[in-house]
């Protein structure tokens, strides 16, 4: 069924498949008492529906919006604010959102503040086809799981109202996974002048005042612990839940470096980053994916360096506030089964993220894009962004290679500590000093 | 007996209530809710001494509000001399009004523009390949790029004393189109120097402007936060910074306690500069 949607007639597929959507909708609707008559009406109704998803400035995509009209009649409002504001938005004004397109370790802070509904994983179509990273933690049965806030631990509830993370699977999903990656390192390869293979390196003096982190304090923190690990300055037990002590000796081997002129800036938004790049203010640096991107498209070499020790990763998802029900939380479902249904897979893949479910997304891409970005084959045609732009030429590998090295080699997920409040007071001592 | 007379109260109702309204109830506001308790994601009415007590008892509290000092004073006397200098010019050596009212016109010409987007354009002009250096290196004056340029403390009080300087030209120009010039005459008739009339008779004449400029310079700096933010390249901190981060992560009474002190101390920074100058005598 999934495939003959995949290669039918776009149109009348996506009617049917909103009709079937809509039918369902109804039926239970009806069924809880929610709606006495009419019923033909809702399916012209789902087409008039608008979802208003906030979220983080890497998901939020206009061409997604777009798509999503034509293919399901659903308008979406998008709104990108940064990591901090949508979790306190999230908390503070819960009636401001139908979707939450949020991290799941804003989830952990966001989802037991009861903002949010658990979603029905028996409404949605691709949920067994999910990549297992997201079900149980691990990528293949005998991978280890990751530190910090591993998705599948805040992924489950234990049931339909409750706000407590189940320790396993269950039919109550807090979030849909939607994309996710590997951070590490960026470099700009004809700078550098030796080679980069471990976290540490960043602090070499050969690098004074050219190197940069980033300056969110939760996702700072991690690249910040990846960096003392690797210079066998800290022993952590968990980098995704530090004690007092383990914080102490991060922010002081920090701050020491940063006293002695080791950074040239911080930066907080992806343009800053991709600035201090392209400009050569910076040749290494904490850096996101798709920032590697802009600075290769100006035409400026740039790396996204796998190391050693492994990457720091983050995913995000999206989730469903408490307030939506009847017809709008159906078109919320539908959106969701959209999502899941490939065609944003393939646009999120080829924009070097990663998507939920892998086996829909295949499917929109072509062999040789499959076979790049996500088997780490040489590229053998040119590669090009969603937009058409050219990102590779023919013969490129991509950095870190395939899916499975990338994500296999999760050192630690962005995290939630429960030392919060001190790691960010003594961040902010940090970039205060 | 005569009767009460409503009429001052009534006439001075409309500016009491625009004042009420968005100043005092706005400042009330601040002050009760710098006494509430929060934790991430709410804030929580109470009384509590704990955001007085965390930021008084950090020393990085005091670190940056020294920080954010010298960067007013350095700011201070950079706009100072730059305001005075191209106030004198306008005032007394440009002779005609058409000449004046251009040159001022001119002046203000930037400011047509978002003070953001005058500052950000610093930042490919200081920058390591920017065009300053690349100038530089082409002359031959330097061999390496100049890294203080740019996300440094000189960028910091460059962008300022840039976005800053006209408003100390414009209260110093207007105190000096206001000196009646037969005072000067007198002083060069009665044998004074260029130089002594400057320090003699100009300068104290243009006291009150002098203490306006400077007050809207001080306030302005003390309260800045993105230019530090982006001319440091975060690496410096201010007040105003502090606040924006406390702001950030959902810390409104931290920031609250944070501006009422910073409200002090530069009510205390006003206070002062009125105590020397009395402005109301020249307004």
């Amino acid at each position: 069924m999934g495939k003959d949607k995949m290669t039918g007639k776009p149109r009348g597929m996506n009617r049917r498949s909103v009709l079937k959507g809509a039918a369902a909708g109804i039926g239970l609707a009806a069924g809880s008492g929610a709606i006495t008559g009419f019923p033909t009406i809702w399916a012209q109704n789902i087409k008039n529906v608008t979802l208003r998803q906030f979220g983080t400035g890497v998901s939020n995509l206009n061409a997604i919006a777009e798509k999503c009209k034509a293919d399901t009649g659903i308008t979406l409002q998008m709104t990108a604010l940064d990591s901090d504001a949508v979790a306190q938005r999230a908390v503070t004004q819960p009636k401001s959102f139908d979707i939450a397109d949020i991290e799941y370790w804003i989830c952990k802070k966001v989802f037991p503040a009861g903002v949010m509904q658990p979603m029905d994983t028996s409404k949605i179509k691709n949920v067994d086809k999910i990549v297992p990273l997201f079900l149980n933690g691990k990528l293949k049965p005998d991978s280890v799981i990751a530190q910090g806030t591993a998705p599948h631990s805040v992924g489950f509830v234990e049931g339909k109202d409750s706000t407590k993370f189940a320790k396993s699977q269950t039919q109550w999903m807090t979030m849909i996974p939607t994309i996710y990656n590997a951070d590490t390192l960026g470099i700009r390869p004809d700078l550098v002048g030796r080679p980069i293979t471990n976290w540490k390196d960043i602090m070499d003096p050969k690098f004074k005042g050219k190197a940069s982190i980033l300056n969110i304090p939760s996702i700072g923190i991690m690249d910040a612990a990846m960096i003392c690990e690797s210079m066998g300055e800290v022993k952590y037990g968990d980098k995704g839940n530090m004690t007092k002590a383990e914080i102490d000796k991060t922010i002081a081997v920090m701050t020491a470096a940063k006293k002695a002129g080791q950074f040239r800036a911080f930066w907080k938004t992806f343009d800053e980053s991709v600035n201090l790049m392209a400009s050569g203010e910076v040749i290494i640096q904490s850096m996101w994916s798709p920032a590697v991107t802009a600075v290769k498209s100006k035409g400026i070499q740039c790396v996204y360096q796998p190391l050693a020790e492994g990457y720091r990763a983050w995913g995000g998802g999206l989730g469903i506030a408490k307030h939506l029900t009847g017809l709008e939380l159906d078109a919320a479902y539908e959106y969701i089964n959209w999502y899941l249904s490939g065609w944003v897979g393939a646009y999120l893949n080829r924009q070097g993220y990663y998507s939920a479910v892998l086996d829909t997304a295949k499917q929109h891409m072509s062999a040789d894009e499959w076979a790049f970005w996500m088997e780490g084959k040489p590229a053998k045609t040119d590669i090009l962004s969603p937009e058409g732009k050219l990102l590779e030429k023919a013969g490129a590998v991509r950095d870190g290679g395939a899916f499975e090295d990338r994500m296999g080699k999760v050192a630690c997920w962005n995290a939630v500590m429960d030392e919060d409040r001190y790691m960010v007071q003594k961040w902010n001592e940090f970039i205060a000093a | 007996m005569k009767r009460f007379n409503y009429t001052p109260y009534l006439q001075v109702a409309p500016l009491a209530f625009v004042f009420g309204a968005f100043l005092v109830i706005p400042i009330l506001t601040i002050v009760v809710v710098s006494f509430w308790d929060y934790d991430f994601a709410r804030i929580i009415p109470d009384f509590v001494l704990t955001n007085y007590a965390e930021l008084l008892g950090s020393p990085v509290t005091l670190r940056t509000y020294l920080n954010t000092l010298r960067y007013a004073a350095i700011v201070w006397v950079c706009t100072l001399a730059i305001g005075f200098t191209i106030a004198y010019f306008l005032a007394f050596h440009v002779q005609s009004t058409t000449w004046q009212t251009a040159c001022f016109l001119i002046c203000t010409v930037p400011f047509l523009t978002s003070n953001i987007i005058r500052m950000i354009s610093w930042i490919p002009f200081l920058g390591r390949n920017g065009l300053l250096n690349s100038a530089l290196m082409g002359l031959g004056v330097v061999n390496q790029p100049l890294e203080f340029l740019l996300f440094s403390d000189f960028a910091v009080v460059l962008a300022f004393v840039h976005l800053y300087t006209l408003f100390m030209i414009v209260p110093i120009f207007n105190s000096m189109m206001r000196i009646d010039r037969a005072l000067l005459e007198a002083a060069y008739d009665a044998g004074a120097s260029g130089w002594q009339v400057l320090v003699n008779v100009i300068l104290p004449l243009c006291k009150p402007g002098i203490a306006i400029g400077s007050i809207f310079v001080v306030t302005l700096v003390m309260g800045d936060f993105i230019t530090v933010r982006f001319m440091s390249g975060g690496q410096s901190a201010s007040v105003g910074l502090m606040m924006a981060n406390a702001i950030s992560l959902l810390q409104y009474p931290a920031a609250a306690a944070n501006a009422v002190i910073l409200l002090i101390v530069v009510l205390l920074m006003v206070a002062a500069m009125m105590r020397v100058v009395d402005i109301r005598k020249e307004l």
